[in-house]
């Protein structure tokens, strides 16, 4: 006996998605699954039964019917409690459940003796997680709704436009938080041509601002917010003084804010106070994407959109499901990854019946809060090193002050040890040895040496070609040598061929002027050449 | 001019030199930094002349003879050369630096005037061995890579077997005659080892240049400038002369940075390029090395080059020595001004190595009038060849090669390359499909994205302007 799955209707007031739409249907068939579906679950998310019946279905006429029956439920919403009673005992389900804000619901399923997958508690580090990570899709739809409602409230244009009947700014947004759903926000606003700046309290972020077409906003405070796990963490005392008054400012100049900002298991931080609201222009929108979890706004109401101080403050808990069509389907989609994942760790075998999660595979054991009525959550953290923090932020800058400065970063300490020791020895013989009149002209050619080189790692590499034919005209300096010995006052000294020696000089004295006076010319013919 | 006097001028025009390299840091302040070197050679010159060390009735009239003959020479060389040809000149007069290096040392040696004693006489005379020899290396060796950049000596390293061995062998000489230098009793016993050293050294220079490929010119020409330089640092040690130490020193210095630069570029090791034995593991790899890329060579004409470049907003153009033969610098200069008169942000994209000599590329599309802001090194522009609509690639080939980025067992691996392949079209003109200097070849021309206009890159280019301007 093939295992069901089941989709029941949501019960949540005001809900319209659903957990799976007739195209995943049919993908869940070929994996071996028998399909049930509540009769009018996707009414509301535009799938009428008909075409889950057409992608071979079973529709269940009530609930009660469909519970009864199925082995895995998927749902949209945690189940009400009396959802939990007309669950099949040992049954499995998936969805989201948040066990830690919902005890009692974890208690009735554990009665059940129910397998809970929770997608809401899945490892999302995990590379192979994404796929099936309903948090992603569901907050970027939602960061897209966040604009698309601030729009509606909004009395002006997004983009800004010069018509026949004047100038039209265009409308500056303020996006608080550049989670997955800030992101999206950002995307979506500056898509509609609003001038769009953003905030975050990790700084790592900055380059994902910008590739959405955002500006990051700075807080002018050093700290590190990356709490691990890609979710932010309380910052400091100092730097939340720095972030409000940045959040000030930004509300006195933005037209629009949305704000996105929320920590795991704690209350989402007020983020803008009434005065910033009042100081706000009249007909500005502020759309709180966090009202769920008490929102970051002092004057939200959750649920509603309000007025206040001439600020439309708009609280929606329900953005993904207002875009019902578009949300159901991702979310199915999350889902059927989940389940083929099931499938390849075997932990369900349709064709067996059987459904066990196998605790071997990371991404299992993280959604598995209640395992045949076992409480297994939380999970412990998988073995996965923490992403490295800033590293793209800074990466980037090294590597800018090492360009056109030669030596990358510091040498190892050992190389340099070595050297030293090298050096020190080869000090220690010259001045072990050498007479003084050779020690000034050492230390004169090992300091030339040091500002040879301190010199020439400055000059940029479209002048190497001047360089060279420069300092090849300098080294024609050698002339110098020559010159004294063409006729030094000391020659009547005696058994010097004087006549040999001056043929040399001369020789040598014509051969550096050509370097000389050749090499300085063509440098001068060369740099005049380049203009800006 | 007293004793004093001349060491202070040539103090001054020590710091004028360093001033004068100083200077080339940047294109605004590069021409004043020629004459702040010019200021200080002709008050090195003149200090000299007019110093104490040279009576003026006796040497004048050859001094200013050999001086006038000498600029002459230079003036109407450094007038007629093509910007094509700098490199060859510039290995030229490398050459005459180390000529003079040597006649000034066999000059110093036969001279008695000065005699030293004890550990004096042995330092100057190691001096002097020194000041020859690297002189002599540098002379021969500039000769040499003077021949190859100008054609009259072919290209293709001459490779001798056993030549490390070879080379070995001449040190242990060279060695050996030093010894026997040192301690002849006087100069007709000593001469012969000098001439014996000289002569090999002479060799060397030769043997060591003739082993390098073409593509490792701009590191022969950086290095054989920094020898010259240290030529002049021995001479100024042989005689006491603290200007010739300094501005050897600088100009060795500096040379050993370019080819160290060079070295980096090609990722090379700096150590093997100075010990003169590089170049060699190439010749033999390539034909092992590496998975043959395979894929379809898509051609493009003139006229559909000119349609993409017209439908662009982002050009790169990446120059190589191609460019350089083809003498197509101007005409790159035409499309330029004429893509950015459309509004088409037109670039330049320099690999260090691209050209026979550091910098090369930069100083012809300075010729062409180019301007230099839009001239960009590698670093500063790889980054945005995915923000590329086309890449123009101008007869180069090695610094465009993805392998050296991909294929672990490329000969070339680990050379930084521009990312040309990562602009959403590249176009690379060519004569044909034969690999590069390094024998490699370049999976580059068979991506999906890639398109080859074969052909001379000045006939190419001058079509691809009338296709532009039609």
């Amino acid at each position: 006996m093939a295992l069901t799955i089941g989709v029941p209707k949501e019960t949540f007031a005001g809900e319209k998605r659903v957990a799976t739409v007739p195209d995943v249907v049919e993908k869940l068939i070929k994996l071996g699954f028998a399909v049930a579906v509540e009769s009018g679950a996707g009414a509301a998310a535009n799938c009428a039964d008909d075409t889950y019946r057409a992608a071979g279905a079973e529709i269940a006429t009530d609930a009660a019917a469909l519970w009864g029956r199925c082995d895995i439920v998927f749902k949209v919403r945690p189940p009400s409690l009396a959802e939990v009673a007309l669950m099949k005992e040992g049954g499995a389900l998936t969805g989201f459940v948040w066990p830690a804000q919902n005890p009692d619901l974890m208690q009735a399923l554990a009665a059940k003796k129910a397998t809970v997958l929770a997608i809401d508690c899945l490892p999302r580090m995990l590379s192979r997680a994404q796929k099936m990570d309903a948090l992603t899709s569901m907050a970027g739809i939602s960061g897209y709704r966040a604009v698309i409602e601030a729009a509606n409230a909004f009395g002006r244009f997004f983009a800004g436009q010069i018509t026949a009947a004047g100038k039209v700014p265009p409308a500056k947004v303020f996006i608080a938080g550049a989670g997955v759903a800030g992101l999206a926000a950002i995307g979506t606003a500056a898509g509609l041509g609003a001038i769009v700046r953003a905030n975050d309290t990790r700084a790592e972020v900055a380059d994902q601002v910008k590739s959405m077409g955002g500006e990051f906003v700075k807080v002018d405070y050093e700290e590190e917010g990356s709490g691990g796990g890609g979710y932010a963490k309380v910052m400091s005392e100092g730097f939340q003084a720095a972030q409000r008054a940045m959040y000030a400012q930004q509300a006195r100049e933005v037209d629009i804010i949305i704000t996105t900002a929320l920590i795991p298991g704690k209350p989402a931080p007020r983020l803008i106070t009434a005065e910033m609201v009042q100081s706000m222009k009249p007909g500005s929108v502020i759309v709180d994407m966090a009202a769920e979890q008490g929102g970051n706004c002092e004057l939200t109401v959750p649920g509603e959109a309000v007025v206040k101080h001439g600020v439309t403050i708009v609280g929606y808990t329900d953005l993904p499901s207002r875009l019902a069509k578009q949300s159901s389907t991702l979310y199915a989609s999350n889902l059927f990854r989940l389940t083929e994942e099931l499938v390849k760790t075997k932990s369900a075998d349709p064709a067996a019946g059987s459904f066990v999660p196998n605790f071997e595979d990371d991404a299992i054991r993280g959604l598995t809060v209640l395992k045949a009525g076992e409480l297994t959550w939380p999970a412990p953290a998988p073995n996965l090193p923490a992403p490295p923090p800033l590293k793209a932020a800074t990466a980037p800058a090294e590597k800018k002050s090492a360009h056109g400065h030669g030596s990358s970063g510091p040498m190892p300490v050992q190389t340099l040890a070595v050297l030293s020791v090298l050096g020190a020895l080869a000090f220690w013989f010259v001045g072990a040895y050498a007479p003084a009149s050779f020690l000034g002209h050492f230390t004169v050619f090992v300091l030339a040496c040091f500002v040879g080189y301190m010199v020439v790692w400055n000059v940029t590499p479209a002048l190497h070609t001047p360089l060279m034919s420069v300092t090849n005209a300098i080294s024609s300096i050698i002339c110098v040598g020559a010159l004294v010995q063409v006729a030094p006052p000391l020659a009547e000294a005696g058994g010097r061929p004087d006549g040999l020696i001056l043929a040399l000089a001369v020789f040598g004295v014509g051969l550096t002027a050509i370097n000389m006076f050749g090499g300085f010319a063509v440098t001068r013919r060369m740099l005049a050449m380049f203009r800006k | 001019m007293t004793e004093s006097l001349t060491i202070v001028a040539y103090l001054g025009a020590a710091i004028l030199f360093i001033l004068s390299l100083g200077g080339l840091s940047n294109p605004e302040t590069a021409r004043r930094g020629n004459v702040y070197g010019i200021v200080g050679m002709a008050i090195a010159v003149l200090a000299t002349v007019f110093g104490p060390r040279v009576t003026l009735a006796a040497g004048l009239p050859w001094i200013a003879g050999a001086m006038a003959v000498g600029a002459s020479i230079g003036l109407y060389a450094a007038r007629v050369v093509k910007m094509t040809q700098m490199p060859e000149l510039v290995a030229l007069m490398h050459s005459l630096v180390g000529l003079a290096a040597c006649l000034v040392g066999f000059a110093s040696y036969i001279d008695t005037s000065i005699a030293y004693t004890g550990v004096e006489k042995t330092i100057h005379e190691v001096e002097i061995y020194i000041g020859i020899l690297i002189g002599a290396v540098t002379f021969s060796g500039s000769v040499i890579a003077f021949g190859k950049l100008s054609g009259k000596i072919g290209g293709k390293p001459m490779l001798i077997p056993g030549r490390h061995w070879l080379n070995l062998v001449g040190l242990l000489v060279v060695i050996w005659y030093g010894r026997e230098f040192v301690l002849a009793p006087d100069i007709a016993t000593g001469m012969l080892p000098l001439i014996v050293m000289t002569v090999i050294a002479l060799l060397f220079g030769v043997h060591m240049v003739m082993a390098i490929g073409g593509a490792d010119m701009p590191v022969v020409v950086s290095m054989l400038n920094s020898y010259s330089g240290w030529a002049a640092a021995a001479t100024g040690f042989m005689l006491s002369n603290d200007l010739l130490i300094v501005t050897g020193a600088l100009v060795g210095s500096s040379g050993a940075i370019l080819s160290y630069i060079m070295c980096r570029a090609m990722n090379r090791n700096f150590i093997s390029v100075i010990a003169g034995g590089f170049g060699t593991g190439e010749g033999a790899k390539p034909a092992a090395a590496g998975a043959q890329p395979a894929g379809e060579v898509t051609a493009v004409s003139a006229q559909e080059t000119a349609e993409l470049l017209k439908e662009s907003k982002n050009v790169i153009i990446v120059p190589g020595y191609g460019m350089a033969v083809a003498q197509a610098q101007h005409t790159v200069y035409e499309i330029t001004t004429l893509l950015r008169g459309k509004g088409v942000n037109v670039r330049f994209g320099i690999h260090p190595v691209a050209g026979r000599m550091p910098g090369h590329m930069n100083v012809l599309l300075a010729e062409a009038k180019v301007p230099y802001d839009i001239v960009l090194e590698m670093d500063e522009l790889n980054d945005d060849f995915p923000d590329t609509d086309v890449a123009m690639v101008i007869g180069a080939n090695d610094i465009v090669n993805p392998a050296a980025e991909d294929d672990p067992a490329s000969p070339i691996a680990g050379m930084p390359v521009l990312q040309v392949w990562k602009a959403k079209t590249s176009i690379v003109m060519k004569r044909s499909m034969a690999s590069g200097y390094a024998g490699v070849d370049n999976p580059l021309f068979y991506k999906d994205n890639n398109r080859m206009l074969f052909g001379d890159a000045k006939k190419m280019l001058d079509e691809v302007l009338a296709a532009l301007k039609g």
